[in-house]
């Protein structure tokens, strides 16, 4: 083909089509190839994907979903009184005196006589043992009760009580009579006990509650162990981010889209901009550390400092789909607004800003939404944390020590005591949940309200 | 973004200043995760049966958490350090420079240190020779240094299982792996007589540097693959046993007892580990845990000085106690403890 100097002969001359339609040529042929070709990878590649996204639902999913049933016993527990308030006043501060000890001996009475009664014999079990089928939060439980209905105390109250972990297990398929026989922790003849306390109906399994509303639980209670906590907590530092980043990212967005001047400064924002949105979070929680803790003094393992450090990480984030949406509103929009006499201000919030809003909202959520499920710039500022209290009500709750949902998860995966593996893949399934939610309603708001040009 | 992260300040500053007379009311520690599952019981424990409330516990390393503590005074500082190995002149000369001056130093047990494999494997009887002769980088045979090229157990001590040797150890960020290192690693080594052998050929000016390099050279392990460091916690050893049911794992003695369903525990030198054994001292790896208190906080954080004085009781750290029965050894001399920690005692310079 080098050779141009053989005049127009030389040149190269497609041949007219000479073939038919109905019979490909091998040029076609070959084209037809390479496109199913392409097609047999994409359709590959989706199914592998599809595979790896079953295979991970599926194992959270049959893994955590025992979370969400737990075993109860019910039975009658008396209430003695010499026990439980000594001066008869029915005073809580002097009933406080009696420990989680004094409450674990009465419950060991109430089941010690439930069993009594039904028949079920207890034969080569010690009476440690019988009590041991309890979880030890059970004490802790009815002290709560009581201590909050101090009249009750005299009387036989019916109370609901959580087994222990071991037992629920063995309900749930973890706990196998082998398998107990070697565990120092439960012994074989305390789930022969349990078998027949579910055939007395005494004990059952229902839908646990209290995995959605108790707080943690140290590794002697997993059966105790809820998301209370770290829902709430998750919860404060979302509104924290919503609130600081929606005016802060809009504002910022609006500016530099329809106001500021291009120039190098403007350009190098805009750098930054892209840049710090692929900033590992982690780099946050250090700058977090440094002024919000170390600075500016606010206390450890709050939601207002993860509030703000997850902020600062969602900003650039929210930024640059909001930017988007602003820039994808038509010119002759703005165009039109200063033709009859708007001001640049009035066209962008009369005209531009409502319609961009879908798009900025759906960025906005798909923010919040990373922003739920990051742990790791809250492990520097102290909320991969063991946290029971409940944090108070907002604005103060906000100031009081939380977790954070996939800090639950983190820290449920390193605890010794099995039934804690259930515990973690049910926290997974709570946040996706929410993630699910909130990616739903990103998508309806672009559906219901998205225009298009 | 300059903009934006000056306008998140200003909020920062003026959410400071919204709460001005803000005072902590719950305890805040932080550190050891080996000492955290203590650390929690204690916790849920003090805050069902006293009027103050729970404390929050984070993990996050011994390390960590003694830096922590030293960081200052103050109500958005830590009150009290959790760590599974001793405080050291480095972290006290943090403090100092802080301003935290006083620290109490509480030891309220010990840990065991055990190695388990699974339980449908074989048992095995380990001693701290059979552990350096098997994951050392250098052994002595015939009297002279060689490389290591022992494949199974049986070749290291013909009275152990004819197993290829695999063991799943802490990495170096655990406190796990010094105790690891120098009671077993480092006593087999001088047990082979290889100490002797790496002290002989050491190039060090004097008594001192060859002292360390022999200790060093003692601690360098094989690098073929048959020692795999474990970054994670234990529940990553356990289920990296679990996928190679022949490998040995380094384990917590209270992590094993919550596990002794799926993993069969070895012997060192011919004693069980079990909290009586590492009480007793018969036990040989074991290491002492300690929580360090920040003495300026007493009387200020409310209900302090009454969550240190129930730790060390004899109802939690006792041995009838909880802690007793999740695997902590409990301390012989806990009642010495008891009475300086009441008498807020205050630990003096390191030896």
């Amino acid at each position: 083909m080098t050779d141009v100097s053989g005049g127009p002969a030389a040149l190269p001359v497609s041949k007219p089509r000479r073939g038919s339609l109905l019979t490909q040529d091998a040029l076609t042929r070959r084209r037809n190839a390479a496109e199913a070709r392409f097609k047999a990878c994409g359709a590959v590649a989706i199914t592998l994907s599809m595979l790896a996204l079953v295979w991970l639902l599926f194992s959270i999913i049959s893994i955590g979903s025992p979370a969400f049933r737990q075993t109860f016993l019910t039975i009658p527990i008396e209430l003695p009184e010499a026990k439980l308030d000594k001066s008869g006043t029915r005073d809580p501060a002097a009933m406080a005196k009696v420990t989680t000890v004094g409450y674990a001996a009465v419950i060991q009475a109430a089941l010690t006589k439930a069993i009594k009664e039904k028949g079920i014999s207890t034969d080569g079990l010690t009476p440690k043992d019988i009590a041991g089928i309890v979880s030890l939060e059970a004490p802790a439980q009815l002290r709560n009760h009581v201590l909050a209905n101090p009249d009750l105390v005299g009387q036989t109250i019916d109370f609901e009580i959580l087994a222990n972990g071991r037992v629920d297990g063995f309900f749930k398929g973890r706990v196998t009579m082998e398998s107990a026989r070697l565990d120092s922790n439960i012994k074989p003849g305390q789930l022969v006990l349990a078998q027949q306390l579910v055939e007395a109906g005494i004990m059952a399994q229902r839908f646990n509650w209290g995995f959605i509303t108790f707080p943690d639980a140290s590794d002697q209670r997993p059966e105790a162990a809820g998301l209370g906590v770290a829902i709430i907590g998750s919860f404060y530092m979302m509104i924290v981010v919503l609130v600081l980043s929606l005016p802060i990212g809009v504002a910022a967005s609006v500016y530099l889209e329809e106001f500021a001047p291009k120039n190098r400064l403007t350009d190098l924002i805009e750098v930054n901009i892209a840049n710090l949105a692929a900033v590992p979070s982690i780099v946050f929680g250090i700058l977090g550390l440094a002024v919000f803790i170390n600075f500016a003094g606010l206390p450890q393992s709050a939601p207002i400092v993860g509030g703000l450090v997850l902020t600062l990480m969602t900003l650039p984030r929210i930024i640059i789909p909001a930017r988007a949406a602003l820039k994808s509103v038509p010119p002759s929009i703005r165009d039109a607004a200063l033709g009859v006499g708007a001001s640049r201000l009035q066209s962008v919030f009369h005209h531009v800003l409502p319609l961009a809003a879908p798009g900025i909202l759906t960025g906005m959520i798909i923010g919040l939404a990373q922003a739920l499920g990051e742990t790791a710039p809250l492990l520097l500022i102290g909320m991969v944390a063991f946290v029971r209290d409940y944090p108070g009500m907002p604005i103060d709750g906000f100031f009081d020590p939380a977790s954070a949902l996939p800090v639950q998860v983190f820290s449920w995966t390193v605890r010794g005591d099995p039934g804690f593996v259930e515990r973690a893949s049910g926290a997974i399934i709570v946040l996706l949940v929410f993630l699910l939610v909130m990616n739903a309603v990103a998508i309806i708001l672009r559906r219901r309200f998205e225009r298009r040009w | 973004m300059k903009s934006v992260k000056l306008g998140a300040s200003i909020v920062a500053v003026a959410a400071v200043a919204a709460t001005t007379g803000y005072a902590r009311d719950n305890i805040q520690t932080a550190g050891s995760s080996t000492v955290l599952p203590y650390a929690t019981i204690v916790a849920e424990a003090f805050g069902e049966n006293f009027d103050f409330k729970t404390p929050v516990v984070e993990s996050g390393g011994s390390g960590a958490g003694r830096k922590k503590l030293c960081e200052g005074v103050g109500e958005n500082t830590i009150d009290i350090a959790n760590s599974s190995s001793r405080i050291t002149q480095k972290d006290l000369d943090l403090c100092a420079s802080n301003g935290v001056t006083e620290i109490m130093e509480v030891r309220f047990g010990y840990d065991g240190i055990v190695f388990a494999s699974d339980i449908a494997g074989p048992s095995y009887a380990f001693t701290p020779l059979d552990w350096f002769n098997a994951l050392g980088a250098q052994v002595v045979r015939d009297g002279a240094l060689v490389a290591n090229t022992n494949r199974t157990w049986a070749e290291v001590n013909p009275a152990l299982a004819d197993k290829p040797i695999l063991a799943f150890i802490p990495g170096t960020k655990h406190g796990t792996r010094e105790v690891f290192d120098t009671k077993v690693i480092e006593a087999g080594c001088k047990e082979a007589g290889a100490y002797d052998l790496f002290f002989a050929a050491s190039a060090g000016a004097d008594e001192a540097a060859k002292k360390s390099d022999a200790a060093k050279a003692c601690m360098t392990l094989r690098t073929d693959g048959v020692a795999v460091d474990i970054d994670g916690d234990y529940t990553e050893t356990l289920s990296r046993i679990a996928a190679n049911r022949d490998a040995i794992g380094v384990f917590g003695l209270s992590f094993y007892q919550n596990n002794t369903d799926k993993l069969q525990v070895a012997t060192i030198n011919g004693v069980v580990p079990t909290v009586e054994s590492v009480a007793a001292g018969d036990y040989p790896v074991s290491r002492p845990l300690y929580f360090y208190v920040k003495k300026a906080h007493l009387g200020v954080i409310p209900g302090l000085q009454e969550y240190i004085d129930f730790f060390v009781s004899d109802d939690m750290a006792g041995p009838d106690g909880p802690l007793a029965a999740y695997g902590l050894v409990p301390d012989p001399e806990l009642a010495a403890t008891q009475a300086a920690v009441a008498a807020g005692t205050v630990m003096g310079p390191l030896e």
